[in-house]
């Protein structure tokens, strides 16, 4: 039954082999001034995994999130994200959490889902419910996002990411100074999500959190993908 | 630890096809959530009324015209007290949408960039006419003015002007976002550009208040400024609005 | 940069700015009314035209940007504005200079004066915004600006063209029939400021392309 439900939704199961690559980056060079945050970074990442993008601070991690999610324009090279060459095609399928929450402080998490719903063309009050309750949040609180906690904060933000169910997700630390029990609970809903077919991505500085889940380890290093492997050292990581 | 594969049922659920969006129905969505926000808050509009009062009161003690002078000047006066309160609210465009990087979100969504370009342009449109609407009767009583020429037409110079210096100055404020001390940087980029809006403004209002002559020329340069204004901001917003 | 090449333009350019001193000061005949005040004319003119040239070359360029995103399209707009902005302050000045002696008073709001203090307005935002503008968009906003200030040069022309049409000013001189050698004098100028504008342009252009790729270069090597 399992087994079954898994081949259904995950192709990167039983169908890896011939599943198209979630996302392809050729030559990926972003450059800022006189810094280049990504170095002709070319790679390929199957659909369907959960990859954990690991590395110290400036290592190009966030970058690449942002090129991915068509944020910013690469100075040499191509991304290619579900098949378009253009992310602007597929960004009803993206779903992209930030470092800052990309919520609206003054107003209460529903009526900002409300409002980020629309920008997808969702009017259901009730898909914005579900998806607050899918990140163990109320939908009924009215107390703005600005007085949330940190948790409840990137919570509601994750919230806002899925709540328009993309098949790639991407997520930049989304566990910062978000308490053990919250970011337990986030990880154990990105499983679930991945097991469901969807491709994520995890930018992070808490490697641990994800060491049983993720299917790949990313390491960047100065700009550039050092290595990919199945699973993550645990030394490596202190 | 396995992951467990129970999903939840709203994941479950059938991804129901949404309908495209369409950049009306956005524009208003986006509109009213500035409009309800600033409603709650009331920032940008009090501070813009409280200082265009008190430009006009420093305006009043630095000329001492009398009921016929003030005619031929106060065209300007009112026009330009009016651009400088307006900086302080198109200042505020966008601050909203940079807090917290909210922007990234709209940026990420399939929702047209014109939709959103569109709704804060209206938005300071009605900031900036609530102003009007407030502050033209103090001009009238403290400079003791009668309209000579026909008043209605000082109702669609009031709009067309509005336009005028809001269409490009929601624009400049995303551009300003991307420069260093961007509050300064605003007016610095739009005064120029505005220099013909300005000029057309204070000359229609004029020649309505003193009842002179037609100020035909001036409104149908005025629309046309407009026109062709809102048209290039709507060509280019796309291209500010992701330069990172 | 000290390439033979370089040297000769070099050495055309100067030499075509002393034959246009030349005619100016030696060969054109001395105008009756004015006398020698109106010498600076052959300076006045040549930039204004100069100028306008350059911010047209900058619109092509912006847009040539907008289009293709190419590094050197930018290059040239910063090179054409800068240069443009330095041609439209000499006339800036000199009109006044001029007008002193002539009209009795240094500045009046005419059509082709104002337009040009507009312009000029105009096209010193536009350098502001380039110095101001942080990161790598600066080219972009750059571009975009430079087709407002573009949009907006008939709007100008017009709203003061009708603006003072309605108040009487100083009828400007010039108008009429120029001796032939004073239009020798003006060409003369004309081209040997073009040559003395492309110059400046090429020379700014080469330095602002050599800073990029110093630019990408350091970026590159910063991380290894």
């Amino acid at each position: 039954m399992i087994g079954a439900e898994s081949q259904v939704n995950s192709p990167s199961s039983a169908l890896a082999g011939s599943a198209p690559p979630a996302v392809v980056l050729t030559g990926l060079t972003k450059q800022f001034g006189r810094f280049a945050a990504l170095r002709n970074v070319t790679a390929e990442f199957v659909a369907g995994k959960l990859y954990a993008v690991l590395g110290e601070n400036g290592a190009g991690k966030s970058t690449m999130l942002r090129a991915i999610a068509g944020l910013l324009q690469p100075t040499h090279g191509k991304v290619t994200v579900l098949g378009a060459n253009s992310v602007r095609e597929v960004c009803d399928q993206l779903g992209y959490m930030a470092h800052p929450s990309l919520l609206y402080d003054e107003m209460s998490g529903l009526e900002n889902l409300r409002y980020f719903g629309r920008l997808y063309g969702i009017e259901d009050d009730q898909r914005c419910k579900d998806a607050i309750v899918m990140v163990g949040l109320d939908p009924a609180l009215t107390r703005p996002v600005g007085q949330y906690s940190q948790g409840m904060r990137q919570r509601m933000s994750l919230a806002r990411a899925l709540q328009h169910d993309p098949t790639l997700l991407l997520l930049d630390e989304p566990f910062s100074n978000v308490d053990v029990a919250s970011a337990r609970g986030m990880v154990q809903l990105l499983g679930r999500m991945r097991d469901g077919g969807k491709t994520i991505f995890v930018v992070t500085h808490q490697a641990r959190l994800l060491a049983d889940l993720a299917d790949e380890f990313v390491w960047m290093h100065a700009g550039n993908i050092n290595s990919r492997v199945p699973t993550l050292d645990l030394e490596a990581v202190q | 630890m396995s992951a467990p594969v129970v999903l939840s049922e709203a994941e479950v659920k059938e991804v129901s096809a949404s309908p495209a969006p369409t950049s009306w129905k956005i524009t208003t969505a986006s509109l009213s959530k500035d409009l309800w926000l600033e409603w709650r808050s009331k920032d940008a509009i009090n501070s813009m009324i409280f200082f265009a009062l008190l430009v006009v009161v420093i305006f009043s003690f630095s000329f001492d015209p009398t009921a016929e002078e003030s005619r031929q000047i106060v065209g300007g006066l009112i026009w330009v007290s009016f651009l400088f309160a307006a900086i302080v609210a198109l200042n505020q465009t966008w601050a909203r949408e940079i807090r917290n990087q909210v922007l990234d979100a709209y940026r990420v969504s399939p929702a047209p960039p014109n939709a959103l370009f569109l709704s804060k342009a209206l938005g300071n449109f009605l900031f900036v006419t609530v102003l009007e609407a407030v502050m033209a009767p103090l001009f009238m009583i403290f400079y003791n003015l009668k309209v000579l020429g026909p008043a209605y037409l000082l109702l669609l110079i009031a709009a067309l002007g509005t336009w005028a210096l809001v269409v490009n100055g929601t624009f400049f404020a995303a551009i300003s976002l991307r420069t260093r001390s961007r509050e300064v940087m605003l007016p610095l980029i739009l005064f120029p550009i505005s220099i013909p809006a300005l000029l057309a403004m204070v000359e229609a209002t004029k020649i309505v208040l003193t009842g002179e002559s037609a100020a035909k020329f001036w409104i149908v340069l005025l629309a046309v400024y407009d026109l062709v204004f809102t048209v290039v901001c709507l060509t280019l917003f796309e291209t500010v609005l992701n330069a990172e | 940069m000290k390439s033979p090449v370089l040297i000769a333009v070099v050495v055309v350019v100067l030499a075509l700015l002393a034959f246009g001193l030349y005619q100016a000061l030696v060969v054109a005949p001395t105008e009756q009314t004015m006398g020698d005040v109106q010498r600076i004319f052959y300076y006045h003119v040549p930039s204004a035209w100069t100028a306008f040239l350059l911010f047209f070359i900058n619109l092509i360029a912006s847009i040539w940007y907008l289009i293709g995103r190419s590094g050197d399209a930018d290059a040239l707009a910063v090179a054409s504005a800068e240069v443009g902005v330095v041609f439209c302050t000499v006339v800036l000045i000199t009109g006044p200079i001029w007008a002193r002696p002539v009209w009795g008073i240094w500045w009046t709001w005419d059509v082709r004066l104002t337009s040009t203090l507009v312009l000029w307005l105009i096209y010193v935002s536009y350098l502001m915004l380039r110095r101001f503008s942080t990161g790598g968009q600066t080219p972009l906003l750059a571009a975009v600006l430079a087709v407002f200030g573009f949009a907006v040069v008939p709007f100008v022309y017009l709203s003061i063209r009708f603006f003072r049409t309605q108040h009487p000013q100083p009828v400007i001189g010039g108008g009429g029939s120029l001796d032939p050698a004073m239009w020798h004098a003006v060409l003369w100028n004309w081209l040997a400021f073009l040559a003395f504008a492309g110059l400046l342009c090429w020379l700014r252009y080469n330095l602002e392309r050599k800073q990029r790729g110093i630019e990408e270069t350091l970026a590159l090597e910063a991380l290894i």
